[in-house]
């Protein structure tokens, strides 16, 4: 089975790369980009550990070919800060101990963006179900959510 | 068995398809009250039961029971004013840590082996490996891997041997990496269990009598946790007469792992349900039911341990004094209470200090870091140093670089490998000293160690200025060389873990879901190191607690095959099953760790699921012996009740 050439940005860069045609796109970006920041917990869509931002949308790389991401233009967790400036929610998710393994915590991080990104207020319950597709195992969430609300606040220019 | 190694998984999955295998179906039993009957299906013939008299001779699905005794329990029914008696069930859960298992192997012509590999424990890795493949320890260097997440589950080895056996075939790397699906099926879930309990107290609440007799699943081969089962269930109270009996059960199912607290919550879900069921026919407080029977410094427990320095009152104390508990309930709403006991363990750790040439300080552990515990260990250090903790770095060392540390497991970490890294640091501390003293060629003794600093004392006080300890680092060739510290330990003294919960539940009439809207989890946790970690640990247990009680189980069909291997259908809590859970630490310092630390990591899932049972019950006033309390048995429940 030949490779396909596929051409994308990632992270704001011009990327390309070969693909199988079967290949998910979370197995491009870690073993042909060697972005390893996005992780497999399921391979199904159920963990949310491979979160990523496709053209502002959030989704499961686990799900998506990675010859689908012609043209498109990605956000991965490693284009989530601003060079050696962490974006406010990693920052709030360190202040919090938002994590203990830090296994879900990429996954976490993007889809907190991408409700952000959108959402700038959301309330806690609308946090919780935005986030409900991001599988946590160690926390138990609070320190997540207090994160998320606190990165919110910070982001909108209120002091929580 | 059969393995496959391919330049890609790809390629492997093909080559697996290849492989015709023949099953011979034969006879099974799934469930551990069915396995123990006579006439079941035999799994091994040669199993016979232990721990009974006379000696067994004939074939069982038992393979062990235990018993704990104290006192005359027949004499304390006899004197009980109320008797309450219950049969509680439980289901396998698995541990769902979000990472799978996977590792990367090498095994060289010359025998040298490489392994990393994601575990709770790479001496276990390296220990496990060199038994089933016929090799020496020391031709084997196991590498901690950064851990997705254990509680329990990688506490033993999957994938590392048979890689090794692909590799030492092949002459090259191999990966192996289960799927979620493999994870479920072929890795170990906690056992499934039955607990009969049956309490007698007196009409004041003093209990007289006790008894609980558990079957616990073991998987295929003998090992479930029933033995810990039996002596953490009622650990938390100081009973005159008692009797606990347990059977490990094997049946057609995954050989059971370590999960948190192994065996603790599935006995504790019976007897603290049973506890309320009796607070409830006494008409009495569940705290003060609980507060008239407390284990406190002193008590003797059924397995023979005698306490000290526990605080399991104290958790009680908060509990009735936190404004969660006298909060107002709405319509359909309960509130529960429960308590819970864990030993935690301390057992054999290396920490080494480094001093490095900037002054900068480097420790390193055998100890993989599961839920924050380098950041207590570089606390630690920094503390007994008297410098900042962001000058030290702490690292996990692989099995030849550091000694011998027994695996992340029994909440021993911060306790035991604590210990070993705060000795190290204080002899540290002393040779920094001598290093002092003899570039100022006073006597050690006149050396004194004040805020990362030696300073001179006794006659010499204010003789020298204070010298940090930077500046003696870059000194250390002229004095004697580098400034390390290597000390092992075989901690012991280890603080037992008391908890209790606090939970208010709503049950929607319609559906029988049940929504958790305000937990507190309130916990001795000796000295907390890291507080918003010793929180997390709390947090945590407690919402894996709640998917035990609510949600998650393995499901199987009527063929014996797991039907729910995936986190679609197994399905453990997520954000919006979630409140916020409030954790509130109790400090009973614990006097064997120079900084009282006791551990936190498992206590925090023993009481969650009596503590939702006991809150459905406020709310629906049905009692839900099995688990989980998923919608649909709710929905029986109540539709039986009305009839």
């Amino acid at each position: 089975m030949s490779k396909q050439h596929v051409t994308t940005t990632i992270n704001g860069e011009p990327a390309e790369f070969l693909a199988e045609p079967f290949m998910s796109l979370l197995d491009a970006l870690r073993d042909e980009m060697h972005l390893t920041g996005s992780k497999e917990g399921c391979g199904s869509g159920d963990c949310g550990a491979c979160s990523i931002i496709v053209d502002g949308r959030l989704v499961c790389s686990c799900l998506m070919l990675a010859v689908e991401a012609e043209g498109h233009e990605i956000i991965t967790i490693e284009g989530v800060a601003n060079g050696d400036e962490l974006h406010p929610v990693q920052r709030k998710f360190l202040e919090h101990a938002a994590l203990q393994c830090g296994y879900c915590t990429p996954g976490l991080i993007v889809a907190t963006k991408a409700l952000l990104d959108r959402h700038p207020n959301p309330t806690e319950t609308e946090a919780r179900y935005w986030l409900a597709g991001n599988l946590c195992r160690c926390t138990g969430y609070d320190k997540i959510i207090r994160a998320v609300m606190d990165a919110a606040a910070e982001m909108r220019g209120v002091t929580a | 068995m059969a393995a496959v190694a391919a330049t890609s998984s790809a390629i492997a999955d093909a080559a697996l398809e290849l492989i015709e295998v023949k099953y011979e179906i034969l006879p099974f039993v799934i469930d551990v009250e069915d396995a123990m009957l006579p006439g079941a299906p035999i799994l091994h013939d040669d199993l016979f039961t232990a721990g009974v008299e006379p000696k067994a001779t004939t074939a069982s699905n038992i393979a062990k029971r235990v018993a704990f005794k104290l006192g005359d329990v027949d004499a304390g029914f006899a004197e009980a004013d109320v008797v309450v008696e219950g049969y509680y069930t439980t289901q396998a859960v698995h541990q769902a840590y979000i990472e799978p298992h996977a590792c990367v192997v090498t095994v060289g012509s010359d025998g040298q082996s490489l392994i990393y590999s994601s575990s709770q424990g790479h001496f276990m890795v390296r220990a496990y490996c060199a038994k089933l493949l016929g090799m020496e320890l020391s031709d084997i260097r196991a590498m901690p891997s950064e851990i997705g997440g254990g509680f329990g589950g990688k506490t033993v080895v999957y994938l590392e041997p048979i890689a090794m056996a692909l590799s030492k075939q092949t002459g090259r790397p191999v990966k192996m990496v289960m799927t979620r699906e493999d994870v479920f099926r072929s890795t170990g879930p906690t056992s499934g269990g039955t607990i009969a309990v049956k309490l007698g107290a007196k009409k004041d609440g003093t209990i007289t009598a006790a008894t609980a007799v558990l079957k616990f699943q073991a998987g295929a081969f003998p090992g479930s946790p029933v033995q810990p089962g039996c002596m953490t269930c009622f650990a938390m109270y100081d009973l005159k007469n008692v009797t606990i009996t347990g059977y490990d059960v094997v049946s057609n199912r995954p050989k059971v792992a370590a999960y948190r607290a192994p065996g603790a919550p599935i006995s504790t879900f019976a007897t603290e349900s049973a506890m309320d069921e009796l607070a409830l026919k006494l008409g009495m407080d569940p705290i003060a039911l609980r507060e008239k029977n407390a284990a406190k410094d002193g008590t003797k427990t059924a397995y023979g341990v005698t306490f000290q320095n526990i605080g399991y009152t104290q958790t009680l104390e908060a509990a009735k004094n936190h404004p969660h508990y006298t909060a107002p309930l709405g319509p359909n709403q309960g509130r529960g209470v429960a308590s819970g006991f864990w030993f935690n363990i301390g057992g054999e750790s290396t920490g080494a200090v480094h001093v490095n040439e900037d002054g900068s300080v480097s420790i390193v552990t055998g100890s993989p870091d599961i839920g924050g515990s380098r950041a207590s260990m570089a606390m630690m250090a920094a503390e007994v140093l008297g410098i900042p903790v962001e000058k030290v770095r702490p690292v996990i060392g692989d099995t030849a670089t550091i000694g011998f540390t027994h695996l992340t497991g029994g909440s021993r970490v911060t306790f035991a490998t604590g210990m070993a890294v705060t000795q190290a640091a204080e002899r540290v501390r002393d040779d920094l000293k001598k290093r002092a003293a003899m570039i100022w060629e006073i006597p050690v003794e006149a050396v004194d160690w004040k805020d990362g600093e030696a300073v001179p004392a006794g006659a010499n006080a204010g003789g020298f200025d204070p010298m940090p300890l930077a500046a003696i680092a870059l000194k250390a060739a002229k004095t004697g060389g580098p400034i390390i510290a290597e000390v092992s330990v075989n901690a012991q003294g280890a603080g037992p873990g008391f908890a209790t919960h606090i939970c208010d539940v709503e049950v929607d009439p319609e559906t029988g879901h049940t929504t958790v809207l305000r937990y507190t989890a309130i916990q001795d946790v000796g000295r907390a190191i890291h507080p918003s970690y010793v929180e997390g640990q709390i947090q945590g247990g407690a919402a894996q607690g709640i998917g035990w009680a609510l949600n998650e189980e393995y499901i199987y069909d009527k063929q014996g095959k797991l039907d729910n291997a995936g986190f679609l259908d197994y399905r453990v809590p997520v954000a919006s099953d979630m409140p916020m859970i409030e954790a509130v630490m109790i400090e009973v310092p614990n006097p064997r760790h120079p900084f009282g630390a006791k551990g936190v990591g498992e206590v925090p899932i023993v009481p969650p699921m009596a503590a939702v049972a006991n809150a459905i019950r406020g709310a629906i006033g049905i009692r839900m012996p099995h688990l989980p309390m998923s919608p649909p048995k709710l929905r029986a429940a109540m539709d039986a009740k009305a009839g």
